[in-house]
C-alpha cells in the first residue's frame, strides 16, 4: 500500500520513517509563519516560562495585516514586533510594504517542495503550489512552536481532485477553486489534505497555480498541494540564488526533496472535474460556497472594486487588470483599488507600466499587503455598499462593516466591472 | 445545566468575531463583548456562564484567529455542540480549553433556550433530559484539555514548574 502526499510529507517533518492518515506525530515545521499576530503571540509565548524561542532560524514574520499601521494600537502592536525580533534574534523580519506572507515567502524562497511550513494564518495552505506541506494554527499553537520547536498534528485522510482538460477563454484558476468549492461545498474538503493535479494544472503559470491551494482554505482543507514540476523548481532555484538570506540551491537539488504521492496511494475520495465545462464564477454574499455562475449576477451594481490579496494581487493580475481598463475610465459612483501582493509585484507592474494605465483609467494604488481584505484599513466599507474583490472571504462584515455585500472573482472580472460599475463579463467589456 | 443558544451552518470566524477587533482588542472582557457581534448582536449581553453554543455544520470555518475561541471562553460559554468544526477552530478550542462536542443528532434536537447538559467522562450529553451519546476526543486532545489547554501542557512537557501565574491566550 502507497502513502500520499501528506503521509509523506508529515512522516518526513515527524523524523519518522512512514506515517498513516489518523496517527497523530510530533512535527516539526522547517519555516513557522507569523505576521501582525506575533506580538499577541510573544505574550503567550512569555507565559510558558521559556525565555528563548527555540528555532530563532525557522522563523518568518511579515507585517502586512495592517500596514503601514492604520491608528496608534496597531503601530504600537508593529514596535513591540520589532521589538520580540531583536530581542529573540528571529531570522526573517520582512517590514511593512514589503508585501503578503504568502506571496513574500514565496519570493524569497524561504520554504522549499517537500518541506512543512505552519503559519498562524489560515491560509497557509498556499505553499502548496510548490509541493511543501503548509497548514494554519492557532496562536497558542504557534507559541508552543516557538519554545518547542514542534506540534501535534494528526495526519489528515486525502482527497484527489483531477482536473482535466482545459479552461475556456477568460476562465482562470479563480473560477475553477469557486467552481469547485460551490460544487462541494465550504467543507468539501474540511480536515482533509486535497491533492489536485491534472492537464489543466500543469497548463497554468505559477502566479495562476498560486491561487488554488491558497482558495482550498474555503473549502475546509488542512493542507493543498499541486505536483511540482520543472517550472517550480526552475522559479525556487532562480530565488535561492537571488536571495541573500538563502543559500543558492540548484534545481536538481530542490526536486530531489520534491514529495510525490504514490500510484497506489489510499484516497478517501477522488473527483474529476472537467476545466472545459468551468465557467466564469462569482461567490455572492456571505459565503465563499454560495457560488454562481457571472452570468447569473452580471448586472449587480458595486460601489467599490478590489484587486489584490494573497489570492489575486500578484503579477499576472495586475497586468489583466491593466488590459481591461486600458485607454476607458472606472465608472462614476465606483471606486477601483489596486494593492498588489508585493513590492516586488508593485515594481515590475511599475516597469511595465500596468501602474500607469490603472491609474489612467482612475484606479488607486495601495502599498503591498493585505488591504482591506480582512476590515483593517485601506478601503473598508460603508453601510449598504457593494464590493467585488479578488480576495478569498466574503463573509458577512468582513471588510470593515456588518451592512455591506462583498462579491468574490477573477482580477480580469473585477476590472471589467469597475468600468461597467455593476458586475461585468471581460469577455464583453474587451480588451 | 446550561442553557442552549442554537445556531445554523457554517458560522464562521468573522461571524463569531469580527477581523476589524482582532489587532486592538486585548483584555479577555472586551473581546467577550464582541462575541457573535455580527450574528446575534443579543448575545454577548445575554449569555451567561455555563451557557452551551449548539449549531449546524462547520462552526468556525474561516480565519485562524484565536480570538473566536477565546471570546465564548471569556462570556464562560462550557462547550460548543455542532455537526462539524472549521480545523483550525477544533484545534484552537482544545488548545484553549474550549469543550467541542460533534454531535449531529443532539444539533437536529436542539432548540434555543433548551436546557443541556455535559458529561465529558461518559461522553454523553443530556438535552431536556434525553441522552445523546457523542465520539470521545482523541488521547492527545483529551491530555491537552485535562492539563487546562495547549500552554499548561507545554510547560507540563517541559518541566516548568514555577509558580508564576499562567495566563493562556489573554489578548488577541
Amino acid at each position: 500500500m502507497g502513502y500520499t502526499f501528506a503521509e509523506k510529507a508529515l512522516a518526513r517533518a515527524a523524523g519518522l520513517p512512514t506515517a498513516v492518515a489518523g496517527q497523530v506525530v510530533d512535527a516539526r515545521p522547517d519555516i513557522a509563519l507569523s505576521h501582525d499576530n506575533t506580538a499577541a503571540i510573544a505574550k503567550i509565548f512569555r507565559a510558558i516560562g521559556v525565555e528563548r524561542v527555540a528555532i530563532p532560524e525557522k522563523m518568518a514574520i511579515t507585517l502586512d495585516h495592517a500596514a503601514p499601521a492604520p491608528t496608534p494600537r496597531h503601530a504600537l502592536n508593529h514596535a513591540e514586533i520589532r521589538e520580540f525580533v531583536k530581542e529573540q534574534g528571529i531570522k526573517y523580519l520582512f517590514e511593512v510594504g514589503r508585501g503578503i506572507c504568502h506571496q513574500v515567502f514565496s519570493e524569497e524562497a524561504i520554504i522549499l517542495p517537500g518541506q512543512l511550513i505552519l503559519g498562524s494564518d489560515s491560509h497557509t495552505p498556499h505553499f502548496g503550489w510548490m509541493g511543501a506541506f503548509g497548514a494554519g494554527v492557532g496562536r497558542s499553537e504557534m507559541a508552543a512552536i516557538w519554545a518547542t520547536g514542534e506540534l501535534w498534528l494528526r495526519v489528515p485522510e486525502s482527497i484527489r481532485v483531477i482536473v482535466t482538460g482545459k479552461l475556456g477563454r477568460g476562465v482562470t484558476s479563480k473560477d475553477l477553486c469557486l467552481a469547485i468549492i460551490g460544487r462541494f461545498g465550504a467543507d468539501g474538503g474540511l480536515y482533509k489534505s486535497v491533492e489536485l493535479s491534472g492537464p489543466a494544472i500543469e497548463a497554468m503559470s505559477l502566479e495562476s497555480r498560486m491561487v488554488i491551494p491558497n482558495m482550498m482554505a474555503e473549502f475546509g482543507v488542512k493542507n493543498a498541494c499541486l505536483p511540482p514540476d520543472e517550472k517550480v523548481f526552475e522559479y525556487l532555484a532562480k530565488r535561492t540564488s537571488n536571495s541573500k538570506s538563502q543559500t543558492p540551491k540548484t534545481k536538481t537539488e530542490i526536486e530531489s526533496n520534491a514529495i510525490h504521492p504514490d500510484a497506489d496511494a489510499r484516497y478517501e475520495n477522488e473527483y474529476t472535474v472537467d476545466a472545459d465545462s468551468v465557467e466564469l464564477t462569482v461567490a455572492c454574499p456571505h459565503t465563499v460556497d454560495n457560488a454562481r455562475p457571472l452570468r447569473e449576477v452580471k448586472g449587480t451594481p458595486i460601489h467599490q472594486a478590489f484587486i489584490g490579496t494573497c489570492t489575486n494581487g500578484r503579477l499576472e493580475d495586475i497586468a489583466a487588470a491593466a488590459e481591461i481598463v486600458q485607454g476607458k475610465r472606472v465608472a462614476n459612483g465606483c471606486r477601483l483599488l489596486v494593492i498588489p501582493a508585493s513590492s516586488e509585484v508593485m515594481m515590475d507592474a511599475l516597469r511595465l507600466g500596468h501602474l500607469q494605465t490603472l491609474m489612467e483609467a482612475g484606479a488607486v494604488i495601495g502599498t503591498p499587503g493585505c488591504g482591506p481584505c480582512m476590515g483593517n484599513h485601506m478601503g473598508v466599507l460603508a453601510p449598504g455598499e457593494v464590493c467585488l474583490s479578488t480576495a478569498n472571504r466574503n463573509f458577512r462584515g468582513r471588510m470593515g462593516q456588518t451592512d455591506a455585500e462583498i462579491y468574490l472573482a477573477s482580477p480580469a472580472v473585477v476590472a471589467a466591472s469597475a468600468v461597467a460599475g455593476m458586475i461585468a463579463d471581460p469577455r464583453e467589456v474587451g480588451g | 445545566m446550561g442553557k442552549v443558544w442554537k445556531y445554523g451552518d457554517g458560522v464562521n470566524t468573522d461571524l463569531i468575531f469580527a477581523g476589524k477587533h482582532t489587532y486592538t482588542l486585548r483584555e479577555p472582557e472586551e473581546i467577550a463583548a464582541r462575541a457573535l457581534e455580527d450574528l446575534d448582536p443579543n448575545f454577548a449581553a445575554a449569555a451567561r456562564p455555563g451557557d452551551v453554543i449548539v449549531a449546524g455544520r462547520n462552526w468556525g470555518n474561516g480565519s485562524s484567529r484565536e480570538q473566536a475561541v477565546t471570546c465564548l471562553k471569556y462570556k464562560g460559554i462550557t462547550a460548543v455542540v455542532a455537526k462539524s468544526f472549521g480545523r483550525i477552530y477544533f484545534r484552537n478550542g482544545i488548545n484553549q480549553g474550549l469543550l467541542l462536542i460533534t454531535c449531529p443528532e443532539a444539533v437536529d434536537a436542539a432548540q434555543s433556550g433548551d436546557e443541556i447538559e455535559i458529561d465529558l467522562p461518559n461522553s454523553v450529553l443530556r438535552l431536556n433530559g434525553r441522552a445523546f451519546p457523542f465520539p470521545p476526543l482523541s488521547s492527545t486532545a483529551l491530555g491537552i484539555l485535562e492539563a487546562g489547554g495547549l500552554i499548561p501542557h507545554i510547560r507540563k512537557k517541559l518541566g516548568i514548574t514555577s509558580t508564576e501565574a499562567v495566563t493562556v491566550g489573554g489578548g488577541e
